[in-house]
This record gives C-alpha cells, structure tokens and sequence, in this order.
C-alpha cells in the first residue's frame, strides 16, 4: 500500500538521523576524554636496553605454507597447521614432531591447543573445526577419533579453546563468530556484527570476565559479551583487514595488527585507540602480533618477512628481527613468556628469545 | 562508518588477496549440515523495506548501547596501562633476557675439561 510505504520510509528516515546523531555523540563523548597522548604518559618511564633476541630453533617440516601456530599451556609443545592440510604437533625444546595429522582439505587455516593438552583443534577451507585427541599409542590413527564440531557456511579463519577443552569459539569468513559446545557439537552461542570476513579472535584473560575480541575484513574490531552474544565495543580506526587481535595482559586493552601496514593499541575502559605502532618505511601488512608478559613489547610479524619489536609505552620500535625467509603469517609468546615462535609462507617455524 | 550493512558489500573478496587461492565453488566444498543459519546480516543487505527498518532499528539499539558506556579518561587508562608494565616488568623474561640457565631456550654453557 502505498501509504505503509509513506510510513515505512518516515520510520527509516527518522531512525538514520537518530542513528547519525547517536553517532555524533558517541565521538564527542570519547573526544572529551583524550586529554593525552599514551607515549606523553609514557615518557619518564626508562627506555629499554639492547635486544639480543635470535632464533633459538628452526621447525622444519611443513611441507607448505605455515598458516597457523598455538602454545601447549606445558610450554614447550606447539601445534601448527599449513597450507597442505598437514597440522603437527612438535617439542619445541628437541624440535622433534610427536604427532601429525593430514586434515582433508587444504589451508588449514587456523589451529589451537586444548588447555589440558590433550587434544588440538583446526580447520580451515573445510568451513569446520575439528577437534583431535592427542595420543602416543602408536597403534591408534590420530585422524580416526576426529571429532566435528563447527560448521559454518564458509571458511575457518581462527579458533581457541575457553577456558577448558569443552568449548570452542571459531571465527569464519562467513561474517560470525560462534561459541560450541565440544562433546555435542552444539552451537551455544552466535556473534553478529562484522560486516565482512572474521579473520582472527582473542579471548580476555580469564580474570576480565567472559568477553573476546575480534577483528575483520570490515575493518572493525568488535569486543562480545560471551553469554549475551551482544557486541558491547567496536572500533573502527584501522584502513584495512584487520589480521590479528590480541589482549593486553591485564585484560584493559587490546592490539591489532592489519593490511594497513600498522598495529594499534585500544584502551577499552577509555573506549578509544591510544597508539598506533608504524612507521614510513614499513608499508606491507602486519598479520599477527602478541604481547610479552608484562605488556611492555608487542611482537608483531608482516608480510614483508621480518618482525617488529614495539615499546607499546613509548609507541617506538624497538627492535627488527630478520630471519623468515617468507610472509610471516603466525606469532604467540610462550605461556610462561620465555620465548615466542613464529610462523611462516617459508614452511618453517621459528622459536625466539 | 558504524552502521551494520545495510549497504550490500563484497564478502570474501579479500581471501583472494590474503591467501592467493580463489574461495572454492560452492560444489567443491564437502556438504555440511549446516546447524549455523546464514547470518542475518544477509538478510539485512538485502533493500527489501521491512527488513531495512528492522536493520536500522539494530544499528540505533546498538549505538545507544554504546552511547550508554562508562568511558575513564585517557590519562587514567594510560597510566594504568604503564604502571602494569613496570609492576610486571621484572617477571617478563623476554624484556629483562633472562640467562641461559634459566631460559630453556638459550643455549647452555658447555663444561670443558681443562
């Protein structure tokens, strides 16, 4: 009826503008709360020393691009998964593998440690994850007790374990991320937001309550309430893809690493960006980063192979680390932050500190 | 821009770029049960009027959300942010490099017989 459209049109009218100026106050409100800079905070705090940072072991046998790595809470395990469908498990102190699985696709995309240790989790242009039990009975087929448990209409891009080995949160190139329950596969929990791509999550350290952290290919890095499914922040200051997002060790803020050749540090209790890590002469993607223990340095790889060391304070580098003889496509510091490795396009793994 | 799509974008046009492999067709992927609905910012992309409204009705309950935070200056939040990392700042061997002894990654000291 042509009058309902009349109506219907008012309404959508009336809610842009209300929609334009709740924006508008939005920026003003965070506006009024910059009154400084973090490097100007920053700026008595003592500069750091030299970085005698080398790589410390080589894992070599991917047969393809390395996509993908995650830490074993013991340590010393790391599980990685590459562009030829192979996911290894390796002592990273021998450099010995102690478990591989072939998955039935290829780039598999994303990979993580289950916290007991028991199990790893992965998957990739299957659009599911999987979970498998680690076992050393050399009779049992790993690949055999496979487990399914998401499914999502388009790519895996990343995937992490809670706080236990029964639930898993994916992110997917099909716009969402999703909260499962292990044993029964069951979807629990939707997240609806991005407006492209999810191409990396972080869950808040265990004690900030249960939210997490995502980024995407709409250039947002949206934070959710894990129960409500509710996406409680969004930032959009970034240019393009955001790769990675990671959790600044207290669980107040969060950095991200993009396409846009830059990684940026948010403060969720100021609900803003409060520095940006980046400098003319690197222009190629950053594609992960993590932070040390203390949250001092923020470990960042790119695309252009090497890996910046950034005074996350100061806002300064603080070191450039050259090795990888590819993109680097994957970063994690250690769980008791002794060393990091780092994946990459050249088959390799490479263990720093 | 912080409003949900309501404006139809190209999705997964940048797995291209990213990872150099087009996305498979969808016959090649193996068939999945999906328990996952399409998301419902499908729905939202599409210009159908009813559905446009519900959108947008979205975008304003969320932004109104937001609207609603406790926001802490930057100055409190920074000095919050720096005085973590000096508390912590002893316990992180990768900024403090810790010796070999300790790290199980550095090379141990070789005893020789002299």
């Amino acid at each position: 009826m042509a009058t309902d459209g009349l109506h219907e049109s008012e309404t959508l009218a009336a809610l842009r503008s209300e929609a334009e100026g709740l924006k508008g106050k939005l920026e003003e409100e965070r506006a009024k709360l910059h009154d400084v800079e973090l490097h100007q905070v920053a700026e008595r705090v003592e500069a750091l020393g030299q970085f005698v940072m080398k790589t410390r072991r080589t894992l070599k046998g991917h047969g393809n691009k390395v996509l993908c790595m995650d830490w074993c809470r013991d340590k010393r395990r790391i599980v990685s998964s590459s562009q030829d469908g192979k996911v290894i498990v390796w002592d990273s102190f021998t450099t010995n593998k102690e478990h591989a699985v072939t998955m039935p696709c290829t780039w598999v995309m994303a990979c993580a440690y289950a916290p007991s240790g028991c199990a790893i989790a992965c998957g990739g242009l299957d659009n599911k994850c999987s979970v498998y039990p680690l076992t050393f009975d050399k009779n049992e087929n790993m690949a055999a007790k496979k487990r399914s448990v998401a499914m999502h209409t388009n790519y895996l891009s990343a995937c992490s374990f809670t706080n236990s080995d029964m639930q898993i949160l994916t992110a997917s190139g099909d716009g969402t991320c999703a909260l499962w329950d292990v044993e029964s596969g069951q979807l629990l929990q939707s997240f609806h937001g991005h407006g492209a791509d999810v191409l990396c999550l972080d869950l808040a350290p265990s004690e900030t309550g249960n939210t997490f952290v995502s980024g995407g290919c709409d250039k947002k890095a949206m934070v959710w309430d894990m129960r409500s499914g509710q996406c409680v922040q969004a930032f959009e200051t970034h240019e393009s893809d955001i790769n990675s997002v990671r959790y600044y060790p207290s669980g107040d803020a969060f950095a991200s690493g993009s396409d846009d050749a830059t990684c940026r540090l948010y403060d969720l209790r100021a609900d803003r960006e409060v520095a940006i890590y980046s400098k003319e002469s690197i222009i190629f993607g950053a594609s992960s980063v993590d932070f040390s223990l203390s949250g001092r340095l923020l470990f960042a790889g790119y695309n252009d192979y090497t890996i910046n060391v950034w005074d996350v304070l100061k806002g300064a580098r603080a070191s450039i680390l050259f090795g990888h003889e590819n993109r680097v496509s994957t970063l994690r510091v250690s769980p008791d932050g002794t060393a990091f490795c780092s994946g990459s396009w050249d088959h390799t793994l490479r263990v720093w500190a | 821009m912080r409003a949900e799509g309501v404006v139809a974008e190209a999705r997964t046009g940048n797995l291209e770029t990213k990872f150099r492999v087009p996305p498979p067709p969808r016959a090649a992927c193996p068939p999945a049960q999906s328990t996952l609905d399409p998301p419902s910012l499908a729905h939202e992309w599409t210009m159908s009027g009813s559905s446009s409204v519900a959108a947008m009705k979205k975008v304003v309950q969320q932004l109104r959300l937001e609207a609603g935070l406790n926001r802490v200056k930057v100055s409190q939040a920074a000095a919050d942010l720096k005085q973590f990392c000096l508390q912590n700042a002893q316990h992180d061997p990768l900024l403090t490099g810790v010796s070999s002894s300790t790290n199980p990654f550095r090379p141990q000291k070789v005893c020789s017989f002299l």
